[in-house]
């Protein structure tokens, strides 16, 4: 899992032509693994007697087919692109974060709670960035925990993370059916609205709200700290081997916890755009699995940053197709996780094929 | 008043430790043996979930609940299978795979799962081991479903088989030492893919449990990390069947805190109730791992406690 060539530093005299030979083996076997999952897709598709061409046609058409399709994608996307930073930078440390739906959730919920006192007294400009901030607190002490209690009890950040998912999700419930109910609202149990008046709107010519913006500058700093600073630099042998890195007095725990907390603070901000977009106020519709999906979306990207980026707009696109895909093809929605299990499973089986091919190695090596 | 208030509450919590704990026990006991090999399965979860919806649909299809409850053991070593013969490849990390197991698990589940929401499947049977009282609340609380007997008397075997058999051995010393284990013959991945298969058939009666007993319906929301929190189980039971069993047992009193309190009209923190098996899971691990020393009994070559 851990990709060294791709973001070792570069030499003066590297050849570009031999470092290009050795990344594109990073690129060639993600999508070889994608087109084996594709097919396997097919066949199990063809079995149930459905035809997998309209299939692709309707992810097609449903994810890019019109400019609506795009810009609904686009929607999708940015979440997955917040939630997959919250698997790429602990993987960075060797770590497996998988609780990136629960910061999402509280990130969320401590936007729409935080701007409840001040709706109708204090200008948007105001209420916004304190929504934000309190998305982004909320996440990063969230996933934060999962660091403290890796790094001062050595408890596993997977089990952890998930199990703080679920006690997220329980918090929101409670608030949400209890004590900050908006009694005005008879459908579904919600906090109050944040108001029309304070929702962030969309980025100028289209319907895409300013988290795909958000999304892919954090991407790009998220790179640069992790490839180009001496914190990265130290994550990287961190997740290479910690005794080593111990050894050589590297701060391993001040990296686990910077790097959770940070972590945290993307989905957390992807639960704020969430509020502040789409829905208005924080609800179950949360909890809509993009923390998950996001788990997905780093692991193609291979937790490169800026691979993140593309990866969360293929995913997206399936997404937001699963609707058409139901209604057309007469398949349940869970269609889309199949899909998705199915490629997760494939890519994970081509780690196995990392350095085995001679094409990709470089020349003088 | 009081009082019977809080009897009914303990008989209620009673009832559900029995009851709640059926399914942890199995995953744990599956995990455990899992472990036991030296391999850690997060995709537990998943095989839970479908052994869930495969038990439902066969019992709804042939009338037969136990039926269903080896279709779902069978579909489970399936999962368990494959995550075994996967994880043999070199570079492949089992914590991640077993994560892809999970959702690939659940969405299968779910896909095959939707015609099956509606219809009413046979139940297993329970054994009404309390006619002795005329307490209607204890009588029902002894209400005892045979998987929890299986499941007590499948911990007691694995447990002594652990310790004494050829078979405990060459297990043992595969989780302990992959090296020392080839040096003696031996073959160290089938041992892993046998042990994973076998855990994955226990999940997946674990599963069958929660669609054919209690809560005793096919929905999509039936398993709430019950897969998960039995890794955590193990882990805090030391890799000892026995003590799975007893933590099981806790882990359901925990989960049946909240319907326990809402039986007797007590529904205001319900929510936060539910939290309970999570929050005790989490407090369990604090106060049982340490950052610096392996804990005791982890198999060596457990990725997760190195």
């Amino acid at each position: 899992m851990t990709d060294v060539t791709l973001t070792t530093p570069s030499h003066p005299l590297a050849d570009l032509g031999d470092r290009l030979r050795r990344g594109s083996e990073y690129v060639v076997i993600p999508l070889a693994a994608l087109l084996a999952s594709a097919l396997l897709f097919s066949l199990f598709l063809l079995a149930l007697g459905k035809s997998p061409v309209t299939f692709v046609e309707l992810i097609w058409k449903g994810g890019f087919g019109s400019a609506f399709a795009f810009q609904q994608t686009l929607v999708r996307a940015s979440p997955l692109i917040l939630t997959a930073l919250c698997v790429a930078i602990p993987a960075r440390l060797g770590m497996v974060v998988i609780g990136g739906e629960g910061a999402l959730v509280l990130g969320g919920f401590a936007a729409a709670v935080i701007a409840i006192p001040f709706v109708g007294h204090a200008p948007a400009v105001l209420i916004l960035p304190l929504m934000a901030l309190a998305a982004v607190a909320a996440g990063a002490l969230w996933i934060g925990a999962v660091g403290v209690l890796r790094h001062y009890r050595g408890i596993n950040e997977t089990i952890s993370s998930l199990l703080l998912y679920y006690i997220a999700r329980s918090i929101l419930n409670f608030f949400v059916e209890g004590a900050l109910r908006d009694p005005s609202d008879p459908n579904k149990p919600s906090t109050m609205p944040i108001g029309a008046d304070n929702m962030i709107g969309a980025i100028p010519g289209t319907t895409v709200h300013w988290g795909l913006a958000a999304g892919i500058v954090a991407c790009v700093l998220i790179w640069i700290l992790l490839n180009r600073t001496t914190f990265g630099f130290a994550a990287r042998i961190t997740g290479g081997n910690v005794r080593a890195a111990k050894a050589q007095g590297l701060p391993v725990g001040k990296l686990v916890l910077v790097s959770t907390a940070i972590a945290g603070a993307c989905a957390g901000l992807a639960g704020f755009f969430e509020v502040a977009a789409i829905q208005g106020k924080a609800n179950a519709s949360l909890l809509a699995g993009y923390g998950f999906t996001g788990i997905l979306v780093s692991f193609l990207a291979r937790h490169n940053p800026l691979a993140i980026v593309p990866v969360a707009i293929f995913l997206g696109a399936i997404n937001s197709s699963g609707g058409l895909i139901q209604r057309r093809l007469d398949l349940p929605d869970a269609t889309v996780l199949v899909l998705q299990g199915l490629m997760f499973v494939v890519l994970l089986i081509s780690d196995t094929f990392y350095g085995r091919f001679a094409v990709f190695k470089s020349k003088g090596a | 008043m009081e009082d019977t208030g809080l009897v009914t509450v303990l008989l209620a919590m009673l009832a559900g430790a029995i009851r709640v704990s059926t399914p942890f026990m199995f995953v744990a006991l599956g995990e455990c043996l899992t472990e036991k090999s030296g391999r850690i399965n997060l995709g537990l979860e998943g095989t839970l979930v479908f052994g869930a919806m495969a038990a439902y649909a066969t019992s709804f299809l042939t009338g037969s609940p136990w039926l269903g409850v080896i279709v779902a053991g069978l579909s489970g070593s399936l999962f368990g299978a494959l995550h075994g013969a996967i994880c043999r490849l070199k570079g492949v990390n089992d914590i991640a795979i077993g994560i892809a197991m999970m959702l690939f698990g659940t969405g299968l589940a779910f896909f095959f799962g939707k015609a099956y929401i509606q219809p009413v499947a046979p139940h297993l049977p329970s054994i009404a081991l309390g006619f002795w009282t005329d307490n209607p609340n204890l009588a029902k609380a002894l209400e005892i479903n045979p998987l929890f007997l299986i499941g007590i008397a499948l911990a007691v075997l694995l447990w002594w088989a652990l310790a004494n058999t050829r078979m405990g051995l060459i297990l043992r010393t595969t989780g302990d030492s992959a090296p020392a284990a080839l040096a003696l013959g031996i073959n160290v991945d089938l041992v892993r893919f046998l042990a994973t298969a076998f855990g994955g058939f226990l999940a997946g009666i674990g599963g069958a449990f929660l669609s054919l007993y209690y809560p005793g319906s096919w929905t999509e929301g039936l398993s709430s990390g019950q897969g998960l929190m039995a890794v955590a189980l193990v882990i805090f039971s030391r890799w000892n069947p026995l003590a799975c069993v007893g933590a099981a047992l806790l882990f359901g009193a925990a989960g049946a805190l909240g319907p326990a309190l809402q039986s007797i009209g007590i529904s205001r923190g319900y929510h936060f109730f539910n939290a309970a098996p999570y929050l005790l899971t989490l407090i369990i691990m604090i106060l049982t791992t340490s950052p610096t020393r392996s804990l005791k009994g982890a198999p060596g070559e457990l990725s997760i406690t190195k």
